[in-house]
């Protein structure tokens, strides 16, 4: 029995049953060897739903499974580790011709993306309120900031943060407007919040590195950076004040 | 050296353990006096579980189970992934590391469940290979689990018991027994559970486990079962557990369940249901 024609099977329901395999009396045992294929199927979706949650909510359980299905088939698993599975679904949802008006989606599957990742990231130490004191000096502009390994951006044209809002909260029906959305992990519970109009390019000025002066030039006007900070702060995500 | 003296589970019962349990096991873990996780849910960076693992790994021996070697593979074990494993258990330092006699791996896609493999001398050597690299770099013995199996392959040239005493007499390597797989596998392929169980070397059992399954029915109209890790173990399989015991005394039993996990009360009814089977002859 050859594993490579196993394992093409077990991704092609219409693969027949690998030659060498039978019931215990020599006869063709496709119902036996479907079992195999069904235990890929579920326990593959059992795993996107664990990680896309939001994505299934807004398009519904059934259609959800079938969906999955479709993706494990084109994108197995390449690591062992479920908790990584399913990082292709957002661009692969770009393409997926069913969900085409839902424009949303791909976006809201980044933010379910993040929030898992942002779970299962590495803890880090709380800094005392005391290493946040030069924050509060004259000569901010050239200090920059380290963050959290939980923390996590997503940045969307739509409005990602009012959506998982409708969704796991009960919040207001989203209006059209784009939405920045950092998650912070104060503790375990990674927590979606929605930046303030500018703040999502600040943050991402930030992340790569640049100061804080250059970061707010980046954003342009408007930007309420003490804000930011302050959400940031009270979130755990900054662990570093550097020079 | 493979050092067996941290390979000691108590001879108690033990159960999957579940993140929703957290809080009843820790207030009061009734007849549970182990726990056994999943190796590859707890290979991520940090957050909750790892958190969850430490204050778990404090008051309970903890057994490590892996998923996703591929131990039955035709290609090379992943040797990122059992560097993953290894960090697991340096840092961990568990009670006991298992695998499964299976494979899940293939050029690259992972399948994400335990596919059977045919009983011949090639495969016995492959399996020992990889088992030798297992035991190497994790500094330790392992036990390897029996499968549930759903077809035959015309290939096989050896019985499963056979295969698996050959593997713990050339690796050296423990023996994980699933009360369940053995009932499953004798239903789908026609032999004796009983039989299976009685040619089986008990004295290499480090563990064992017992689960739930699902019934159907095969293309010729014969029972067909199918491990699901989502129910009570049935009665059965409860008289081929006491059988074991009976005979071989006294081992770590555990209650798997993985799947529509019930409430942490019916978990503990399993668990107390296998101590009224060890307790006579511990």
């Amino acid at each position: 029995m050859s594993q490579t024609l196993f394992a093409q099977a077990l991704l092609d329901p219409d693969a027949p049953v690998p030659a060498g395999i039978t019931d215990p009396y020599g006869a063709p045992a496709p119902k036996r060897f479907s079992v195999y294929r069904n235990n890929v199927a579920s326990s593959l979706t059992r795993a996107l739903e664990a990680a896309f949650p939001t994505v299934r909510k807004l398009v519904g359980d059934e259609f959800f499974g079938a969906m999955a299905v479709v993706f494990l088939r084109a994108h197995p698993p390449t690591s062992r580790m479920m908790m990584l599975y399913g990082d292709a679904l957002p661009g692969w949802l770009e393409s997926f011709s069913p969900v085409a008006h839902l424009g949303y989606l791909p976006d809201v599957a980044r933010l379910d993306q993040a929030m898992r990742e942002s779970y299962h990231a590495a803890d880090s130490a709380t800094l005392p309120e005391t290493a946040f004191q030069r924050l509060l000096g004259s000569d901010i502009a050239a200090l920059s900031l380290s963050f959290a390994p939980s923390l996590r951006l997503v940045r969307s044209r739509w409005p990602v943060h009012a959506i998982w809002a409708a969704n796991h909260e009960a919040g207001p029906k989203p209006q059209a407007v784009a939405q920045d959305v950092v998650i912070l992990r104060p503790a375990f519970d990674p927590r979606p919040q929605l930046l303030p109009p500018g703040g999502g390019a600040v943050l991402e000025a930030l992340l790569a590195g640049q100061s804080l002066g250059d970061s707010v030039e980046t954003a342009g006007e408007g930007l309420d950076l003490a804000a930011l900070l302050g959400l940031l702060i009270s979130g755990q995500a900054v662990t570093g004040v550097l020079e | 050296m493979l050092d067996d003296s941290r390979n000691a589970l108590p001879a108690r019962p033990g159960v999957g353990y579940k993140p929703q349990h957290f809080t009843a096991i820790m207030a009061d873990a009734g007849p549970v006096g182990w726990l056994e996780i999943h190796a590859e849910n707890y290979m991520g960076a940090g957050g909750r579980p790892q958190a969850q693992l430490r204050h778990l790994a404090e008051r309970f021996p903890i057994s490590v189970h892996g998923v996703g070697l591929s131990i039955g593979g035709e290609g090379p074990l992943d040797q990122d992934h059992l560097q993953r494993l290894k960090h697991l258990c340096d840092w961990l330092n568990p009670a006991s590391f298992s695998e499964h006699l299976a494979w899940s791996t293939h050029d690259g896609a992972y399948l994400n469940d335990l596919l059977p493999l045919p009983y011949t001398p090639a495969t016995l050597t492959r399996v020992c290979d990889h088992i030798d690299q297992v035991q190497q770099v994790l500094g330790r013995r392992m036990l390897l689990e029996n499968p549930s199996v759903y077809v035959a392959f015309t290939d096989t040239e050896m019985d499963e018991v056979a295969f698996l005493s050959d593997i713990a007499r050339r690796t050296g390597c423990g023996l994980l027994l699933d009360v369940n797989n053995v009932y499953v596998s004798g239903t789908n392929q026609n032999y004796d559970p009983m039989a299976y169980l009685d040619a089986f070397p008990l004295h290499l059992v480090g563990e064992i486990h017992l689960g739930g399954h699902d019934e159907d029915r095969d293309d010729q109209g014969n029972r067909l079962l199918i491990d699901s890790h989502g129910a009570e173990v049935v009665d059965p399989v409860w008289a081929l557990y006491a059988h074991v015991i009976a005979k071989g005394g006294a081992r770590a039993t555990l209650i798997e369940w993985d799947n529509d996990v019930p409430e942490w009360p019916l978990l503990a009814a399993e668990a107390a249901r296998a101590q009224a089977v060890l307790e006579p002859v511990a």
